[in-house]
């Protein structure tokens, strides 16, 4: 009897969990009800910190920031080559040190107010403003005394290059030939911020509330409709933009989802038309789906290992060399990070503004064992113990322990591998308690100089110790110079003295990794990833 | 009674007082600070920021002054989130965080009790065994096994469910579910071991002896001398289920509190972890008090030590 009964609540249960799913019809997902209505879903990968283009140093901000704010130009979506922005038109002088921006007359802030060129000229003031800290501020130094006002020598901000010729003509005069400065144009630094608005909330504040919903007025073809923290953000098209008639998006919703296979179930369950990113792991399945979604593109990006060169072995660096050659950047690549990276023998990723380096280092099993024993290891021996530092990520380890193993095997030395949480790591890093610690750098505009620069003696982001005085001069040499195959021709010079004294290993350029749903339409691949949404629509 | 309430809310103000003076100076020592970041910010940038949230005062002038604050009722700025203050990140996900727990804590009651009764009336059949196995499983599975398998399941092979996001009513379920299903193994065992140790008792065949239902006397008789290890482990189950789940948080995209207070200890966010840990520690004290006087009412022999 009791047997009975036990097995009765059984089968019921069992019939009315199968029953319950069968009695609902499939629902229209956010995705089906999104292409009908021209609303678009995309993860942005972290909550966004900020939305005040002078302050947010991510990607993630710059993502929803291109939609809300428009800049002197603006970028094509396929080649990032500068299009016309609240500049109309523009011209340089022969020398390349004045540029003259003429303004549409029609374009407006979302409250209706024209914008004029004094309205940026009171963004770059902000900017630089010593007081305000803008992390970004050195974008601007191009601009004649930028750099003494934002560091305090010069308070008059009317002795920086930038002058109101009138309501709309701009003139921006420069301190050296600067090539890529369009390029530079359409970074947020340079982005415009509303002027009453600003001094209603607090222009000089770090924690300006002026970027909540409700407080923001922009100037680009979206304005911004909601901020729920951590949940959405949401932008609806500006009725107010110049430009409105070819903005076809009606809204975009961003989701801030920082775990990537949540995002990845996400876009399956129909939430999203585009991810952030993906995991690893699932690349490989939506290769074999030879799946329409699954978007690799090249990144202007690269991932590379720092070298402290002030450590023992380090500090020679035919130790660096045999390090660098004794790395198999194709199995790596193929078999370990998989997201069709390209491997990395030189530092500026491939075809940057046209530029690529001409001669990469080869890696040769070889030659590396010859230079350790040069060094005076030979097979290994008598190598001290080093370290190599990462901080806490599914791929770092992967990668990590790939290059151990290839290190062991090739080169017969033993390598500790060290995971140390984010803060943790870049500590450390910053202050040189390493030996050899992973890195990545994502170029802030597309030129050379953007990878290149950093390496120059003691610049913050150079932590390895390195220096050398030829380098130095062929950067400075180059930063004057405003011909580009001269320009290009110093930066070979330089990147070959990189990368055959080696204080960094590269390993792959970066690519950028979405699924993108194919309804998407006007999502065009391009190197800094960056998707001007004006263009974007969606046809089912 | 009211004395003792009084007792225990003064007891408050040194845990309080500890928990902030701990917090403080330990978060100090972790390395970076949060305005560290691998594209490295100009000194000047990371001077200014610290002049402007006055972290270049000494750390003793520092404390006080946060305490000073802190007695105010005001938890100062969030570091990473600029905008926003650390008083409005409580305001806006402890709500959500409270409500997935309230969801998370009614299915466990529900399911724990019902299937710990059930158990207990029937020991040792296939009544007690299923139950019992499925509370097992159910404190074996991880939140981040059993998430993403019930999105797969609910959300993405029968498409009953969004996988992430706190939108719908439909949004509560599986969070609430993954987030309750170990308290509903827990409470399940605590209430089948507890009630077979009342049944058996003079006082409950007394009741069926002077005719009470069936139903009465396990409800209103065995439960509620039952329920008092199920009511003390309530209390701090209760505590951590509704300041948020990191991980749950984290698999469904909840703009939750558990979230935060993982995110603010990896950003170095200073004042906003501080905040979370004060609010934190301040509802625990709290509901441990709220259980210790359900225990007195579910128990009268358990008695107030004045």
């Amino acid at each position: 009897m009791k047997l009975w009964t036990s097995l009765i609540i059984i089968a019921g249960m069992a019939c009315l969990i199968t029953a319950f799913p069968m009695g609902c019809s499939k629902r229209e997902t956010p995705v089906d009800l999104g292409n009908r209505e021209q609303i678009l879903h995309r993860g942005i990968g972290s909550e966004p910190k900020d939305l005040d283009p002078h302050m947010v140093t991510g990607v993630t901000e710059f993502n929803i920031i291109i939609g809300l704010l428009e800049g002197l130009v603006s970028q094509n979506p396929k080649d990032m080559s500068p299009v016309p922005g609240v500049a109309e038109n523009w011209e340089a002088s022969t020398n390349g040190l004045t540029y003259t921006f003429h303004f549409r007359k029609n374009a407006k802030w979302s409250n209706g107010d024209p914008v004029t060129v004094h309205d940026f000229i009171f963004s770059f003031k902000r900017c630089l403003s010593p007081k305000l800290g803008a992390p970004y501020a050195y974008m601007l130094y191009c601009l004649k005394n930028a750099e003494a006002y934002n560091k305090g020598t010069i308070t008059d901000f009317s002795r920086v290059g930038a002058k109101a010729l009138d309501d709309y003509t701009l003139e921006l005069d420069l301190a050296s030939p600067t090539p890529y400065l369009l390029g530079l144009l359409a970074h947020h630094s340079w982005f415009p911020v509303h002027p009453p608005t600003l001094r209603k909330f607090g222009e000089e504040q770090p924690d300006s509330k002026w970027t909540k919903a409700g407080n923001f007025i922009g100037n680009g073809p979206f304005n911004l409709k909601s901020w729920e923290p951590d949940k959405q953000i949401v932008i609806e098209k500006s009725q107010t933009y110049w430009d409105k008639n070819i903005v076809r998006l009606k809204e975009i919703h961003f989701y801030p989802i920082g775990d990537h296979k949540s995002e990845e179930r996400s876009f399956r369950a129909g939430q999203l038309h585009i991810t952030e990113t993906m995991p690893l792991d699932r690349i490989g399945y939506y290769r074999r789906q030879n799946s329409k979604s699954l978007r690799l593109d090249p990144y202007l990006g690269t991932y590379y290992y720092l070298i402290n060169v002030k450590r023992p072995a380090l500090n020679n660096v035919k130790v660096r060399q045999a390090l660098a050659m004794a790395i198999n950047r194709k199995n790596l690549t193929a078999y370990v990070t998989k997201g069709g990276e390209t491997p990395a023998h030189f530092f500026t990723p491939p075809n940057t503004a046209g530029y690529t380096c001409s001669k990469g280092f080869t890696e040769d099993i070889e030659k590396a064992k010859q230079l350790l024993t040069e060094a005076g290891y030979p097979d290994g021996k008598g190598f001290p113990n080093i370290q190599l530092l990462y901080n806490t990520s599914d791929a770092h380890v992967r990668i990590a322990e790939a290059i151990q193993q290839m290190w062991k095997m090739n080169l017969n030395i033993n390598i500790e591998l060290i995971n140390m949480e984010w803060k943790v790591y870049v500590a450390a890093t910053d202050e040189g308690k390493y030996d050899i610690a992973r890195a990545g750098w994502i170029g802030d505009y597309v030129d050379p100089n953007s990878f290149l620069d950093m390496w120059i003696k003691d610049r913050g982001n150079n932590r390895t110790g390195w220096s050398n005085k030829e380098y130095d001069r062929l950067l400075s040499e180059a930063a004057q110079t405003m011909d580009r195959d001269r320009r290009y021709g110093l930066f070979q010079q330089a990147e070959q003295i990189l990368i055959s004294e080696m204080p960094i290993i590269p390993l792959y350029f970066y690519r950028s990794k979405h699924l993108v749903n194919p309804a998407v339409q006007g999502w065009d691949p391009n190197i800094l990833d960056i998707h001007p949404y004006k263009f974007v629509y969606l046809k089912p | 009674m009211l004395k003792f309430v009084a007792r225990r809310l003064l007891q408050i103000v040194p845990v309080l007082l500890i928990v902030i003076t701990i917090t403080f100076f330990l978060i100090r020592l972790a390395p970076g600070g949060p305005f560290t970041d691998e594209k490295k910010y100009p000194p000047e940038v990371i001077e200014c920021r610290n002049a402007y949230y006055g972290l270049n005062d000494s750390l003793p002038m520092q404390y006080l002054h946060y305490l000073g604050n802190v007695v105010k009722g005001n938890l100062g700025p969030c570091l990473q989130y600029r905008n926003r203050t650390v008083n409005e990140v409580i305001k806006e996900t402890f709500p959500i965080s409270f409500e997935l727990g309230c969801w998370a804590m009614i299915y466990a009651l529900a399911l724990g009790l019902v299937f710990g009764i059930i158990a207990a009336l029937r020991p040792n059949t296939l009544l007690d065994h299923i139950p019992m196995a499925a509370a097992m499983t159910g404190i074996c599975l991880p939140a981040f096994v059993l998430g993403p398998l019930l999105i797969l399941v609910f959300g993405l092979w029968l498409g009953l469910f969004n996988a992430s996001g706190w939108e719908m009513a439909t949004d509560r379920i599986l969070p609430a579910i993954t987030l309750g299903s170990v308290y509903a193994a827990y409470i399940a065992r605590l209430s089948r071991s507890s009630m077979l140790e009342i049944l058996p008792m003079d006082y409950i065949r007394t009741a069926r002896a002077k005719g009470a239902s069936e139903l009465r006397v396990i409800v209103c008789h065995a439960l509620k001398n039952a329920a008092i290890p199920v009511v003390s482990f309530l209390g701090p189950a209760f505590a951590g289920i509704v300041t948020g789940s990191f991980v749950v948080e984290t698999i469904f995209q909840i703009p939750g509190m558990g979230k935060m207070f993982v995110t603010a200890a990896f950003n170095r966010d200073y004042f906003l972890l501080l905040g979370l840990i004060v609010f934190y520690a301040g509802l625990l004290v709290a509901l441990n008090l709220i259980v210790d006087i359900v225990l007195v009412w579910l128990n009268p022999k358990i008695k107030i030590e004045a």
